[in-house]
């Protein structure tokens, strides 16, 4: 339980940062939080030769509203989501979501940012981000390019990211009149990945769905955004003739790994009812109820 | 009348030596009273002294290599590139430790284990070298260099199959001898064959029976998991000859010896300490290959060794509990009285015999199975077996195999009750053993000492609203709703135990407690247990206080140091307050016994002229000619009768009569989502009866935690193997330990039956709770399903487990 030797950086600027990830290539591993990678390289799972500490970088925790979008650094702790009131207004489900992942210690350390730029299937913000149409701003030795989540992910601990680029925020765009929010996660336990969770962004417009995203943690080798489970909302009255059709199709592009928690069969049903119940509360959210 | 004003009161009434009796008893903070733990003041300032909170000059640090197979051959192990890591000293192989006859070390069972691999290794993880380095990070940079040579060979996972022809032999080292020390077997991969009971008129009174019932039930393999994993700090000092081991042990005493038996050192030349030890559960009673490692390293170089576990190591190496595949069958008439039971079980003691059990009994005291109830007749087989998994086999939070049998009868008598469709508490109320009948002699050889199970359950019964909760239960049915009702009514059997049947390595499971008295009217006592976490330092200091009328603040109680206190077998098996705790009141009976002698020579009276009164000999008669305890102490020293020895000191040895058997009776109620399989407990009221309470308000903190504990086993703590012998889930992002969010509200009660035999009447109760707890668990997640015909779920109680059972009833949509 003693990671094998690194050198540790800590760098000031987001330009340092990015100059020793382009010198070091992949012997390299930026540090958020800490609490995916830190674990690994006690278990010697992960031995990067160096490891470049972004928690000294000036500039990357924030909450701000720009043109109405939201603009969160990717140092912003998932405890700083959770305390933002402002954030809860504008946005109820990342603090939804937040309060469902590990535990307070946890959250007092992890961030958004890595959360999001780790790739692992089992984080739950990416599946938030993709539902919400977030996109995720990546800074490299070129400049700096904006990506949508719903492309980011390419498979287990892969992402669009290059290897000498650093997450530096995420912009979620403005919540419209009449869109509810819900993530609904089942998990054994505090501090447990999801056996199944589902994020749901829908917007009821006159008792139509204007607009509907389903996206699902845990559930296949990436996060997944369930394009025909939001297609198959939008357009309806979210009765239970279309959730019948949403909750199918989601559960149709599952691909989850059998594990202690229970077989594969259990994991896809529970996709199941865990998009039905975001659903719902997404709806009845949309409508005021 | 406020606190403060009984206070003051208080204090002027000492000062004028009119206090009264109530008053003096109060200030005494003897048994019965709610006192706060004294060990707390240390603990929630992180102020605990922990083994690895032990630092010494030059020590070096200890770790080992472990094997990814589950079955191999060891071909070769080549040590070069380890010890070519900066600040590597040693790698030590089993070959290092052959010539020192140190490579196997003797099991408490009778058999052997190996400290590092000899030839073989047996299972994943198993300890195969031991790298020694300046610092940690050089053990564990070693660690990953030494290159061993496996071959890898055929894997015995399911127990099932460990006495085929066929199967493949795992312990090559044992596999001509016709016994590994607990009686003759049948094969190389089997352990030992114990039964108890009449098998013949258990077969008649099956074969006359008006109904029987069967179950199979699996008592799935779990992990202690204290928090602090195991470790030790091993120091031999080369000039004086001298050994001395910190360690997480929870019987030092018993250390020592296997030390001294092993190692050949005098007994005299080594000090065996625990310190602080964070939780025990029986996961640190017996010797890990890391101690002998510690020492022999210590031994060779002349330097402290540590080796602490990772909680990985933990999990997946030192002992678990339970691994029983159990068979039973009731009969009984067709009013639900049982008429016979039998039962047999198979056994997984993985790749060592290295259960921790007193030697007799291979199976512990499985064979309390019958429980709370009155039947006639009973048999019980249990085989152990070898298998490709860490050895153990301990009793984790309870007294050798009585959770294993305690499951069982509860869950055997909700599956009678279901046959026959009476209420579940009923059958119990027909069944149980009657107060009138106590002692009570068990068809399987026990003497209960005392008990009241019926109004333990109908004062449980009113208090939770049981026949409302039925009345509910039915009206959700029929709504298509999924709640259950568990009860269980054990009985334990604790405290181990009367030298005619209870021994470790020959020596008898007495206890011991030495008192000394100092001049100006305090105390130490040392007893021969060990606290791991129960509060030892403040219950033993209760008893002594109103034994010797000395205030249970003014009484240091020390454990651990086996240099400093008299020689026990440590704290397992509930064993502190039914055997250490009648030690030390004992102890303070001799105390009082010489305090008279000197009391009537203050007094100038005869010894029989004198009555005890709470902290204090009177005259009788004279109430207001007497001597206090403190001025009896001083004159100990300074004022004695002709012909009496100096000092007010003694040592108590005691060698308990019987068992003790606290009981309870206690309620869960369950709401069961039958969609996802969760399940929510609403209520769980525990009441228990661990006959006189010591210190009520350490009871509860017990129940709480051994309730919590039965919580994670019955709904998820399980240690799983796949096909080839890899253990999953050996971590705690795996292996359910509850926290404050998941843990239900528990309720507690009790009733008070003392035990008859024992000197203060007090039975035991760490433990119950998760005897008890288990099964009214597990019992309460089978009676959500009970109208729909399940008799028995296996545990642990996961939600995908329940959520398969409503999918195979097709109620999960």
């Amino acid at each position: 339980m003693i990671p094998a030797n690194f050198e540790y950086h800590r760098p000031g600027s987001v330009d340092e940062a990015v100059s020793l990830l382009t010198e070091h290539g992949e012997d390299g591993r930026v540090l958020a939080g800490g609490h995916s990678l830190i674990p690994m390289m006690k278990l010697r799972l992960a031995e990067p030769a160096h490891l470049i500490d972004l928690n000294g970088v000036e500039g990357l925790r924030s909450i701000a509203e720009v043109e109405g979008a939201i603009h969160i650094g990717a140092m912003t702790t998932q405890a700083e989501i959770i305390a933002s009131d402002d954030l809860a207004a504008r946005c109820p489900i990342l603090r939804e979501a937040a309060e469902l992942i590990a535990d307070p210690q946890v959250r007092a350390c992890g961030t958004i940012g890595g959360n999001v730029a780790n790739g692992d299937p089992g984080n739950d913000m990416p599946a938030v981000m993709m539902a919400l149409d977030a996109s995720f701003v990546l800074r490299g030795p070129g400049g700096e390019r904006s990506l949508a989540a719903r492309e980011f992910y390419e498979g287990p601990f892969e992402t669009a990211r290059d290897d000498d680029e650093i997450l530096t925020a995420l912009r979620i765009p403005a919540r419209g009149a009449g869109q509810g929010q819900a993530y609904c996660k089942l998990k054994r336990k505090v501090g447990d990945y999801a056996i199944a969770a589902a994020a749901v962004v829908l917007t009821m417009d006159g008792g139509t769905c204007s607009q509907a995203a389903v996206a699902l943690t845990n559930l296949g080798i990436t996060p997944l955004y369930a394009e025909a489970a939001s297609a198959a909302l939008t357009g309806t009255a979210v009765d239970a003739a279309a959730i019948e059709a949403a909750v199918e199709a989601a559960v149709a592009i599952t691909d989850p790994a059998a594990d202690l928690h229970g077989p594969v069969v259990y994991r896809r049903r529970m996709a199941g009812v865990m998009t039905r119940r975001a659903i719902e509360t997404a709806r009845a959210r949309a409508t005021g109820g | 009348m406020s606190e403060t004003q009984t206070e003051t009161q208080a204090e002027t009434q000492t000062e004028t030596q009119t206090a009264t009796t109530a008053e003096r008893e109060a200030a005494l903070g003897g048994i019965g009273c709610d006192k706060r733990r004294k060990e707390d003041a240390r603990f929630i300032r992180g102020q605990g002294n922990f083994v690895d909170d032990i630092k010494m000059p030059k020590m070096v640090f200890g770790d080992f290599v472990r094997s990814p197979h589950a079955h191999a051959r060891i071909k070769s192990i080549d040590k070069e590139k380890a010890l070519a890591v900066p600040g590597v000293i040693a790698v030590l192989t089993a070959d290092d430790l052959r010539p020192l006859n140190l490579h196997w070390m003797p099991t408490l069972a009778g058999d052997r284990q190996a400290v590092l691999a000899d030839e073989k290794v047996h299972f994943q993880n198993q300890e195969v070298a031991f790298v020694i380095a300046e610092d940690r990070y050089a053990a564990s940079d070693g660690i990953q260099l030494v290159e061993v040579d496996y071959e890898e060979l055929p894997v015995l996972i399911d127990p099932k199959k460990a006495l085929d022809d066929d199967a493949p032999i795992l312990r090559e080292d044992v596999k001509d001898k016709d016994e590994v020390g607990q009686g003759p077997r049948r094969h190389p991969n089997h352990i030992f064959n114990w039964q108890s009971g009449d098998k013949d008129a258990t077969d008649k009174a099956f074969d006359g029976a008006a109904v029987t019932v069967k179950e199979e039930m699996f008592y799935q393999r779990v992990h202690p998991s204290p928090l602090e994993t195991c470790g030790c700090v091993a120091s031999m000092d080369a000039v004086s000859g001298r050994l001395t081991l910190y360690g997480t042990f929870q019987a030092p005493h018993v250390v020592r010896t296997v030390v001294s038996l092993i190692s050949g050192l005098a007994e005299s030349n080594i000090r065996v300490v625990s310190p602080d030890v964070g939780g025990g559960f029986g996961n640190k009673v017996g010797p890990y290959p890391g101690y002998v490692c510690s020492v022999v390293g210590s031994i060779v170089l002349g330097r402290p060794v540590k080796w602490i576990e990772s909680r990985i190591d933990n999990i997946s190496t030192t002992a678990f509990a339970r691994d029983y595949h159990m068979s039973c069958e009731l009969a009984a008439d067709k009013d639900g009285r049982i008429t016979g039971l039998r039962a047999n079980v198979l056994a997984d003691h993985g790749a060592f015999n290295s259960h921790a059990q007193p030697m007799k009994w291979p199976a512990g005291f499985f064979n309390i199975v019958t429980g709370s109830y009155d039947i006639p007749t009973a048999h019980v087989t249990v085989d152990g077996v070898y298998t490709n998994k860490a050895p153990g086999g301990v009793a984790y939070r309870c007294s050798f195999r009585v959770t294993e049998a305690a499951y069982l009868i509860e869950r055997m008598l909700d599956v009678l009750a279901q046959k026959l469709g009476i209420d579940k508490a009923e059958i119990r109320l027909r069944n149980f053993i009657k107060a009138e009948q106590f002692p009570y002699q068990s068809c399987l050889g026990w003497e209960y000492d005392s008990g009241d199970y019926t109004t333990a359950l109908k004062q449980a019964m009113k208090a939770v609203g049981y026949e409302e909760l039925r009345k509910e239960q039915a009206e959700k049915r029929a709504r298509g709703e999924l709640m259950g009702i568990g009860i269980a009514t054990f009985t334990e059997i604790v405290g181990a135990g009367p030298s005619r049947n209870c021994d470790i390595l020959g020596i008898k499971m007495f206890e011991s407690c030495e008192i000394r008295v100092h001049p100006t009217g305090s105390a130490i006592a040392r007893i021969g247990t060990k606290s791991t976490g129960q509060g030892h330092e403040t219950t033993y200091a209760q008893i002594i206080a109103s034994e010797i009328g000395i205030p249970s603040d003014l009484i240091t109680v020390e454990e651990g140091d086996t240099d400093v206190g008299p020689y026990g077998l440590g704290t397992y098996g509930s064993r502190s307050t039914p055997v250490g705790a009648a030690a030390a009141a004992r102890a303070g009976r001799k105390i009082r016994d010489k305090a008279r002698k000197i009391a009537a020579h203050m007094l100038e009276v005869s010894e029989s002229d004198l009555e005890w009164d709470v902290d204090r000999f009177t005259v009788k008669g004279v109430p207001d000619l007497s001597a206090a305890m403190k001025d009896i102490a001083m004159a100990a020293y300074s004022n004695l009768p002709e012909g009496l020895e100096h000092g007010l000191e003694v040592v108590d040895y005691y060698d308990p009569p019987n068992m003790t058997y606290p009981f309870g009776a206690y309620i869960c109620v369950v709401d069961i989502d039958r969609h996802t399989g969760e399940i929510s407990v609403r209520k769980f009221y525990a009441l228990d009866d661990c006959g006189t309470r010591i210190n009520p308000m350490i009871i509860e903190g017990q129940v709480h935690g051994g309730l919590t504990e039965a919580f994670a086993i019955a709904m998820g703590q399980e240690i799983v193997f796949d096909e080839i012998g890899n253990v999953l889930g050996a971590s705690l992002l795996d292996y359910f330990l509850p926290t404050a969010v998941e843990t239900p509200h528990w309720e507690t009660d009790h009733t008070v039956t003392p035990s008859p035999h024992h000197p203060i009447g007090a039975k035991g109760v760490g433990e119950s709770p998760n005897v008890g707890g288990v099964p009214a668990f597990s019992n309460a997640v089978v009676d959500a399903f009970a109208h729909l015909d399940v008799t028995h779920m296996p545990m642990p109680h996961t939600a995908w487990r329940v959520w398969q059972t409503c999918h195979d009833l097709g109620i999960d949509k």
